[in-house]
């Protein structure tokens, strides 16, 4: 047990700092979501006169937004680098040593949750000082930081899988545009009941990432609500289980080759 | 006349490698029309916010911020092309074939352009297909298809002068960066008289909020603004035509 402890950690420090040693991969997840959060928050702000709006704070309704986008980013850059590491060979040397199967992508995934949870502070540290309170206390935001870890973890573990399959940073790259769509076509910029569209109402509420933006938001503006986090942890959960299976099964079959 | 056959040349290669490529050309389709969806489809109910008073719909306000957007970024994806040749080593090569070196920006921006003319031919099928209302006889509509044409120029000419300084790929954030921030510090969502704080002072003062107003009169048959958003919009080509022929000179004497 311990040994694949060393092995875990060992990669996943590996991990942390291949993306502390490119700004871009650090940079990106934590300036761009705040990007989007400004100009949304700004432009955004009449919508709350709407009748039946949450809040009277847009930023407040908004800034769950960042925590999924940031956990976007951290697909990509997961997926890329095990990407790169298949590329390079560095895979394939690592199947020579005696290293766990398991290892490998928990060490991955180490990387990437840490990074996960660094991003989560900033979002929440950013939103503090804007003026945002969360409705659920201090304890709430102990749970919107561990929902930040499971979001990161389960979506790590969907970049990791494609880069198995694929074994190409580019592809990797190209399924971005497919998680955005997944993201503006959710209740990201209004509440799912304030949708006037049918069909743009009914993909929202298929959509997963609506009940995750929701769990984040339901933290900050609302308190705590039952149904709410319960669907967020629970999609986040089966989503996580399985994306691992898949990368673990992936894994097993690139090491074959 | 060399400047003409260059600009052929260059504008026959770039369009021949975005029309045969679907990974080049899809994004620049489907984006546009995924923006639209998700702006048009998902917000709505905005056109309820009091003050609110766009007479054609929601789906047309949004519609005119996607057709410029469009053309923003197809100019910026064209330089995206222009980087790639670089790193490639294409584009030296054709720095030293080229008898009038001017003709090879000339010859991205026109491929920038009849890859945007596709890009909004699409758009607006869609946008018609999907109920949009067109205030007048339509004529109107001409408007805006000029402030896109000559934005889509001038953004091809800021991502040139950006891909011929840095001559890498990895430029692709700064060409398309400014771009998306003075996009987005324009009325997107609601009238500039709703926008409230500091984003208000920002779109007060963004060239883009007079093209992207002076949009909106076009579609509604309202012309508004209309000298300075023609102003500005050329404004910025003109700006952008100085800087992308300086970074042709970097790029030359890079060698």
């Amino acid at each position: 047990m311990k040994q694949f402890a060393d092995q875990v950690f060992v990669l996943a420090r590996r991990s942390v700092v291949r993306t502390l040693r490119q700004p871009a991969s650090v940079i990106s997840p934590l300036v761009f979501p705040m990007l989007l959060l400004a100009v949304n928050s700004g432009g955004l702000k009449a919508e709350t006169r709407l009748p039946g709006f949450p809040t009277t704070s847009f930023v407040a309704f908004a800034l769950a937004v960042p925590f999924i986008q940031g956990a976007l980013f951290a697909t990509m850059n997961a997926g890329t680098d095990l990407a790169r590491d298949i590329q390079t060979g560095f895979l394939s040397r690592l199947s020579l040593t005696p290293m766990r199967r398991l290892a490998v992508l928990g060490g991955q995934l180490g990387g990437v949750v840490t990074l996960g949870l660094l991003q989560a502070l900033v979002y929440v540290g950013v939103g503090l000082i804007i003026g945002v309170r969360l409705a659920s206390g201090a304890a709430g935001l102990v749970v919107l930081l561990l929902f930040a870890v499971c979001v990161a973890f389960a979506f790590g573990a969907m970049g990791t899988f494609a880069a198995l399959r694929t074994g190409s940073g580019e592809a990797v790259q190209g399924l971005f545009p497919a998680f955005f769509v997944f993201l503006f076509i959710s209740s990201m910029n209004i509440p799912r009941n304030l949708m006037e569209i049918t069909w743009f109402r009914d993909a929202a509420t298929a959509n997963p990432v609506s009940y995750l933006l929701e769990c984040v938001r339901s933290l900050i503006i609302t308190g705590w609500d039952t149904e709410a986090l319960a669907l967020g942890f629970g999609i986040t959960f089966g989503l996580g289980v399985v994306a691992l299976a898949a990368s673990s099964w992936a894994l097993k079959v690139r090491m074959a080759r | 006349m060399k400047t003409l056959a260059v600009a052929r040349g260059v504008s026959w290669r770039t369009l021949h490698n975005v029309f045969t490529n679907p990974s080049l050309l899809i994004p620049s389709l489907i984006f546009p029309l995924f923006f639209f969806t998700a702006f048009a489809g998902g917000l709505s109910r905005v056109r309820d916010v009091p003050g609110f008073d766009y007479p054609q719909g929601y789906t047309a306000f949004q519609f005119v911020f996607v057709v410029l957007q469009s053309a923003a970024f197809g100019g910026v994806f064209t330089g995206f092309g222009i980087a790639r040749d670089f790193e490639s080593g294409f584009a030296r090569r054709l720095l030293l074939a080229a008898p009038n070196r001017f003709g090879i920006v000339l010859g991205y921006g026109i491929s920038a352009l009849v890859r945007w003319l596709v890009t909004v031919s699409v758009l607006t099928v869609v946008a018609f297909a999907v109920g949009m209302q067109v205030g007048g006889s339509g004529v109107d509509l001409f408007g805006l298809y000029a402030l896109g044409l000559i934005l889509n120029v001038a953004a091809l000419l800021w991502a040139c002068g950006v891909a011929m300084r840095f001559r890498t790929m990895q430029a692709g954030p700064v060409m398309q960066f400014p771009v998306f921030l003075v996009l987005f510090f324009a009325p997107v969502y609601v009238p500039l008289a709703l926008l409230q704080g500091w984003i208000h002072d920002i779109a007060v003062v963004n060239p883009l909020t007079r093209v992207v107003e002076a949009g909106r009169g076009f579609l509604a048959a309202q012309p508004t603004e209309v000298a300075a958003a023609f102003g500005a919009a050329l404004g910025l080509g003109v700006l952008f035509l100085w800087w992308a022929v300086r970074g042709l000179r970097n790029a030359e004497a890079a060698g």
